[in-house]
């Protein structure tokens, strides 16, 4: 399907959704159910007759014409259409036709995205794609979020910039998810891409302030620089006083995350002068009465973080008596809203002026209750995104049923994350958002208590989810009402919800539930389980019932070697397949690998676990052309 | 609670009941939600680091429909240690405060260090421990005159963001105000003076 759109190098609108979209599940991007750089050699079928390889061609009644060779023209043709051909799924289907079609579409591509960056090397990648200006890696799988993964395990940024750095002097774009990044691959990226425009940091870790200062005075053409939920260290160097002096090109300059101390002299004559700012997210260091300040100086803002919320201790009585509510109403643009970091609930009012105007609004580190939300929400009425903590408990939930009907993604996190606990929310504030949020797409609920009833009346209500992630705290609990397993509810999500592309379950689920996946999950990509089934026939229903499966994340659960091998005919459309803490052992792992050459097949060792030698405590596989890589650390063995 | 027990009382409702299930399935539904159904073992208490994942919940433990088991679980439930950290700062800093990590920078020197001032009893010790790992001289100090005649002198900057000289203050006080060290070259030390 060739689209109307300029090819865009680093566009502002695709900006705009591009911060909604690092939020979002990585699902959101579609990525196709075979990448063609797995499928990797040329295809061996040729073009249409007619155009041979040269010398004259079929149809001989064009004399004397001194047009190139037919197929050049075609080659000609192609690249500019192909120019036009943004999606990646197109593009991979495109430079399957034949060889021709391979040649150019390599050549126009301009986004490269590499879904793992173990999947092809580093070489290969830019020698196949020559004219990249944008390139996205991941690394890590998610569940090394949650410390299952030991550290140093990978995923190193360092032979990816290094061969980028060399292919493509020209690189406008760089956007990393769970790689190591060190501050050597940040200095290195500053000194070698001249036009360097955006750098997106998620989940990433292994540099601190000296490389965002390498980026910050050598990148002078920087328009965006998200660091997003990175660990930076704090290296003692004043990073916002290393941009240039002179106007910046800045537009988007993320860095909540980052836990030092920003100089907010430098960084308020940062915000003066850079006029194009329209995101600005501020680390918690920031206190309100410093926001005020930058609030007044860049009401363009569209995408506000607001940094701690709170009056810093030591500046006297002042910061309370600024006119916030002014300073809000002055950002007439601003329609997406975070922080709160250490949040002042009198200083709520402040927003009251922007609220009709908000699509997305983030208060998953606001500890407020339903009484502080309510004359807040109550005004949402555009809200789309909403992320908050529990609590504001069911009854907030209610309160925001009953206004925000635009809704499409709602992230509900806990505030205390313990597992025996009563828990402010429950099946009652899930019934009532599936009741008032009829079009949402996306939802991610920890709980500690939930019915089937509840989430088969969302399954019902919502038919547009996409995504649906519940997370039952306690391990294995079953309905609390009814006492049964969670088989129905989750059966009636992949029943009733036609567009479903990304599930994790929780709570007290049998081999049914699989059976339900399994049967009508036929579109579902991302599957997250823990603690659940009984037995292999669980993850052998999936993984012969669900074509389209790519993300596969298990732990503590009961399969074994049996269901593992029930995946050979599927393994090669995967991205990866994690499972820790199963019932696999070494040899079931090993058959895998034999069978499947362009399979990795790690085993990761851990030191904690009091393991024996039997199981192997953590499988991660995933296909790949590059064969098994050079920097395995001591405590992973490749099959 | 309810729960495990109910299931279990339910048995035969559900062979008559109504249900989505494939057929075959559904009557071999093994009961039981011991932990020793997934082969986990539960870890010892692993902390992440600051991690509000929590004290452990005996209080809690009175719930027939929980795993028998109740040690903290690496990685459960899944949230960032990020977001953990961010949401019980206290907690963190309760944590931290067990162990009271300083930097301490050098003039000259490339790197910075890590101490942990609550190993050192006093001033002598922490002195004689900066002079080791720095490979320097810092002598005596005195309440008149500071490290006069010294080669290095150790200050520290404390809540206020003030430079002061180490040693000025009583041990206790500098404890809870001092937030990092920096080791300067004996003649820039006269500035700092003496005494609070």
């Amino acid at each position: 399907m060739i689209t109307n759109k300029k090819p865009r190098s680093s566009d502002t609108d695709s900006n705009y959704m591009r911060d909604d979209r690092t939020e979002m599940s990585e699902d959101d991007d579609r990525s196709p159910p075979s990448d063609s750089i797995a499928n990797g050699s040329c295809p061996t079928r040729t073009c249409t007759p007619g155009s041979g390889s040269g010398s004259g061609s079929g149809s001989s009644s064009i004399p004397e014409y001194s047009a190139p060779y037919p197929d050049r023209v075609l080659e000609n043709v192609l690249e500019n259409v192909l120019w036009f051909l943004t999606s990646r799924k197109d593009r991979n289907a495109a430079s399957l036709v034949c060889r021709s079609w391979y040649r150019v579409e390599a050549m126009t591509r301009s986004d490269l995205f590499i879904g793992n960056c173990y999947a092809v090397s580093p070489e290969r990648a830019t020698s196949r794609f020559t004219r990249v200006r944008s390139v996205t890696l991941k690394g890590k799988p998610r569940f090394a979020d949650f410390n299952l993964m030991p550290p140093n395990w990978g995923a190193h940024f360092a032979p990816w910039v290094s061969a980028t750095a060399k292919a493509y002097p020209w690189l406008e774009k760089i956007h990393l998810k769970r790689m190591s990044v060190t501050d050597d691959d940040l200095a290195l990226l500053a000194e070698s891409f001249s036009g360097f425009k955006e750098l997106v940091l998620v989940c990433c870790d292994g540099f601190g302030t000296s490389g965002l200062a390498a980026v910050a005075s050598k990148c002078r053409q920087l328009k965006v620089l998200d660091l997003i939920e990175s660990e930076v260290s704090d290296d003692e160097v004043d990073w916002i006083m290393c941009f240039p002096d002179t106007e910046t090109c800045l537009e988007s300059l993320i860095f909540d995350c980052v836990e030092c101390l920003v100089d907010f002299d430098a960084l308020e004559r940062l915000v003066v002068r850079s006029p194009s700012l329209k995101k600005l997210r501020l680390n918690r260091f920031v206190s309100i009465g410093q926001l005020y300040r930058l609030m007044v100086r860049a009401p363009q803002l569209t995408h506000l973080g607001t940094g701690s919320f709170s009056p810093s201790e030591d500046v006297a009585q002042g910061e309370l008596e600024l006119d916030y509510v002014s300073a809000f109403a002055a950002c007439k643009s601003l329609v997406c809203l975070s922080g709160f970091r250490e949040i002042v609930p009198d200083c709520l009012p402040a927003i009251y002026p922007i609220c009709a105007n908000l699509t997305s609004l983030n208060f998953s580190y606001a500890n407020i209750s339903a009484e502080q939300l309510k004359p807040i929400i109550s005004n949402c009425h555009k809200l789309q995104t909403f992320w908050v903590l529990d609590s504001i408990c069911d009854e907030g939930l209610q309160a925001v049923a009953t206004t925000c009907k635009e809704l499409r993604e709602l992230r509900v996190f806990p505030f205390d994350p313990r597992e025996d606990i009563e828990g402010p929310v429950s099946e009652v504030g899930l019934q009532a958002i599936s009741e008032g949020c009829r079009k949402l797409q996306s939802i991610l609920y920890f709980c500690q208590r939930m019915t089937n009833a509840a989430v088969i009346a969302m399954s019902k209500n919502c038919p547009d989810l996409v995504v649906f992630r519940l997370c039952i705290m306690g391990r294995q609990r079953p309905d609390h009402v009814t006492g049964e397993p969670m088989d129905e509810g989750f059966g009636a999500i992949v029943m009733n919800c036609k567009k479903l592309t990304r599930l994790a379950v929780s709570g007290l689920l049998t081999d049914t539930a699989f059976a339900y996946i399994g049967k009508y999950g036929k579109i579902v990509r991302t599957l997250s389980v823990a603690f659940a089934g009984d037995s292999d026939m669980g993850l052998k229903y999936v993984l012969e019932g669900c074509p389209r499966l790519q993300k596969l994340e298990i732990r503590d659960s009961p399969f074994g070697d049996t269901a593992l091998l029930s995946g050979l005919h599927h393994y090669y459309n995967m991205r990866f397949l994690w499972m820790s803490a199963c019932r696999l052992s070494h040899q079931g792992c090993q058959q895998i690998a034999q069978a499947l050459p362009h399979l990795v097949v790690e085993v990761i060792k851990h030191e904690d676990t009091v393991h024996t030698d039997d199981y192997a405590d953590t499988l991660y596989m995933y296909r790949s052309l590059a064969g098994r890589r050079h920097d395995v650390p001591k405590f992973v063995s490749i099959l | 609670m309810e729960g495990g027990v109910a299931y279990e009382n339910d048995l035969n409702l559900k062979e008559t009941e109504l249900r989505l299930g494939l057929p075959g399935t559904g009557s071999t539904i093994e009961k039981g939600v011991s932990g020793a159904r997934n082969n986990k073992r539960p870890l010892p208490e692993t902390r992440e680091e600051g991690g509000a994942n929590g004290k452990p919940d005996a209080q809690h433990d009175d719930q027939e429909n929980a795993p028998a088991p109740k040690a903290q679980i690496v990685g459960w439930p899944p949230i960032r240690s990020y977001r953990k950290n961010s949401l019980q700062p206290k907690k963190a800093e309760a944590e931290a405060a067990a162990g009271m990590y300083v930097k301490v920078s050098m003039d000259g020197a490339p790197y910075l260090r890590k101490i942990d001032l609550t190993v050192y009893k006093g001033y002598p010790e922490l002195l004689r421990a900066l002079e080791n790992m720095f490979k320097l001289t810092i002598g005596e100090y005195s309440e008149r005159e500071g490290y006069k005649g010294s080669e290095y002198a150790p200050t520290y900057e404390d809540k206020d963001g003030d430079w002061m000289l180490v040693g000025d203050v009583p041990w206790e006080m500098f404890l809870s105000s001092c937030k990092k060290l920096r080791i300067i070259k004996g003649s820039e030390a006269i500035g700092l003076g003496c005494g609070a």
